[in-house]
């Protein structure tokens, strides 16, 4: 079978099983379409929070930017999977016991405030838009280029499938398709790389592979070796050894660990469990199947550059394999004879260097470089949308639970039945399904800018005021109101300054400390911390229903 | 809040501690301000810092979550959170 025919095979069969699951698990309640009842279990959950967790963006674009980044990749290996042990021991056991539906709900709730509700509504919204828009990109992309269909109807396909499962079934529709999601994206994932890992070391297991010997026909001597000496030669920084000062890694990776603990579409997912025991237990899981694919993704990272290394530099332009010209137009390769050689030169230097490769080509192009077999490709192609639709999924569950839950029934609209804040809920997912889409098609220049928003946010503002509502009893609304409008304030103002007034000043000379916007979210949380605690001094102490109830969700079971 | 909470609560903050600075010490201190002294110490095809910035610290990471889990489970069975814990979720389920 062409490729062609196996991709339209693999991807219309795993559309089918989700859209049987949907049918399947329709919601008849707001607790099914919120948190689906309740009554998912931690090993169900752990593989739907995984499925959640990892985007398009961990699917298609992570191993590049390792692969381009060298060791300082390790801020995302590290930033997107140690926050789960925060969310496990700080967060997820006691909002679990606090047996609500929403971040806002715990916000307003325990700081006894509508404005700390309508901040964390706002922030809940924003984070979970900038991040939508970027996996509906993703889907549209592996459309383009698998399906060879138009950019935009992939789009509008992805649009339609999420939009079918997610206002039917809610989280309980969201949570089972997940799971299948799950299944399908790291089977596609590994599938790969272990072909891969055999081809160049005889491993079969990649996460060991890429630390072994290659084999005679790759030239012999430790992979990393290799990889170490082929980017000296062309002038590039080794490739083990880190190219960023070591407090702007930290404050980096200490970033994206604190957002990912702040993120709502996250933290909700352990509202779907039973109990706090399964709260914990499915954050164990829960990282157990991202460490899967996280593991792997460095190895992958390391055989996709020695192979691109190996086959492209100072080779033949008009010899080149057919995936080059395949990926040449689509504009994510481009290459410029700038000596009129004929042959490609990839180096450092740019005033030399003739070839552009995009980031986001290493996982999707990876199978076609080894030359793998076609179904395997199929797969990949399969896998990226599994990727993209789950995260796009949970977003879009959290913008419209924030709508039909906080700002109507918990704000503007108390006196509405349940009924009626189903229908909202579901109106509010096409509203938000059909924004994501817009943002799909019309992707505003500055995605990947806003990325560092959302984890900058979710980092000053939802992981102390989450963290201080648990472990201090004396924190109270004035603190915890100060606290986070003077992190996101001071983490915003940061981030726009160089990223939007003056994008030219953005290098680490002009940084504070030497910390680049993406890290700033740190800071952001550091003084958030010590707005709140030093406001909550001085201002009056928690009502005691406030007291109670966060005594109460120290202690398991105990209902509130 | 009784005293039994109050012992459970004290017990509980001191497994966060020791499980979060396992965590710290290995998120920021190994794999990030001292990778390169670790470096120096290589296994296989691998430079220790290297394997723990890209590896290791997920590793741990998973590891970690697990021990928490048994550690509140014994700790749960201690105070008998753990009958309460099933009986609150059969009194939800029934709901």
């Amino acid at each position: 079978m062409s490729l062609q025919t196996l991709t339209y095979l693999f991807v219309g069969i795993s559309f089918l099983v989700y859209i049987t699951i949907a049918v399947w698990s329709r919601a008849s309640s707001t607790k099914e379409f919120y948190i689906a009842g309740a009554h998912v279990s931690p090993l169900a959950n752990g593989l739907a929070t995984a499925a959640d967790w990892m985007s398009a963006a961990s699917f298609i674009s992570m191993a590049g930017i390792v692969s381009y980044m060298g060791r300082d990749g390790s801020v995302y290996l590290m930033g997107w999977t140690g926050g789960y042990v925060l969310l496990a021991l700080l967060i997820a056991p006691y909002l679990r016991d606090f047996g609500k539906f929403t971040i806002p709900d715990f916000i307003g709730d325990r700081y006894y405030s509508q404005f700390a509700r309508m901040v964390a509504v706002f922030c809940a919204i924003f984070v979970s838009f900038t991040y939508v828009a970027g996996q509906m990109r993703g889907v549209g992309v592996v459309f383009s280029r698998f399906l060879e269909v138009d950019i935009n109807m992939g789009v509008l396909i992805g649009m339609g499938i999420v939009f079918f499962y997610a206002v039917l079934g809610g989280m309980k529709g969201i949570t089972y398709t997940q799971v299948a999601q799950y299944c399908v994206l790291i089977f596609a994932y590994m599938v790969p790389a272990v072909f891969i890992s055999i081809l160049m070391t005889g491993n079969v297991i990649p996460q060991l592979g890429f630390g072994s010997e290659l084999n005679e026909s790759y030239g012999g001597g430790y992979l990393l070796d290799r990889l170490d000496g082929m980017h000296r030669e062309l002038g590039f920084a080794a490739y083990t050894e880190g190219a960023r000062s070591s407090l702007d890694i930290l404050f980096f990776t200490a970033a994206l660990i604190m957002g990912t603990a702040g993120l709502p579409h996250v933290i909700i997912r352990f509202f779907t469990v039973p109990s706090v025991r399964a709260a914990r237990k499915s954050a164990g899981y829960a990282l157990f199947f991202i460490a899967i694919l996280y593991t792997t993704a460095p190895a992958i990272a390391a055989f996709a550059r020695t192979n691109l290394l190996n086959t492209v530099n100072n080779a033949v332009y008009s010899e080149m394999p057919g995936w080059f010209t395949t990926w040449e137009n689509t504009n994510l390769i481009q290459f410029n004879d700038k000596n009129a050689d004929g042959r490609i030169q990839y180096v450092a230097d740019p005033e030399i260097n003739e070839l552009f490769v995009d980031r986001d080509i290493i996982v999707l192009a990876n199978p076609e470089i080894a030359q793998l077999p076609n179904w395997v490709i199929a797969l990949v192609a399969a896998g990226g949308l599994a990727a993209a639709l789950s995260t796009a999924a949970g977003l879009l569950l959290v913008i419209s639970t924030s709508i039909s839950h906080d700002l109507l029934k918990r704000n503007l609209m108390p006196g509405i039945s349940e009924k009626q804040e189903l229908l909202f809920a579901r109106i509010a997912i096409f509203f938000a399904v059909c924004v994501a889409g817009y943002f799909g098609i019309n992707p505003p220049g500055f995605v990947a800018e806003v990325v560092a928003f959302a984890f900058g946010l979710a980092a000053s503002s939802f992981f102390p005021a989450i963290v201080l509502g648990i472990f201090s009893i004396r924190m109270n609304k004035e603190g915890a109101i100060a606290g986070m409008i003077a992190g996101i304030a001071f983490t915003a103002s940061y981030i726009i300054y160089f990223k939007f007034i003056n994008p030219a000043a953005n290098i680490s000379d002009n940084w504070w400390f030497g910390i680049s916007p993406e890290g700033i979210g740190t800071l952001g949380m550091l003084i958030n911390f010590a707005v709140s605690i030093g406001v909550c001094r001085f201002t009056p102490a928690p009502p005691k229903d406030v007291v109670d109830m966060v005594l109460d969700i120290r202690v398991p079971g105990k209902p509130a | 809040m009784s005293e039994q909470d109050n012992e459970y609560w004290k017990e509980n903050i001191r497994i966060l501690k020791i499980l979060l600075s396992v965590w710290f010490v290995v998120s920021f201190l190994l794999s990030v301000i001292f990778v390169d002294q670790l470096d120096v110490i290589r296994f296989g095809g691998f430079k220790l810092g290297f394997w723990m910035a890209q590896q290791g610290s997920i590793y741990v990471y998973v590891v970690l979550i697990f021990i928490y889990l048994k550690m509140m489970d014994k700790l749960d069975h201690k105070y008998h959170h753990d009958e309460k814990d099933i009986l609150a979720e059969e009194s939800r389920n029934n709901e």
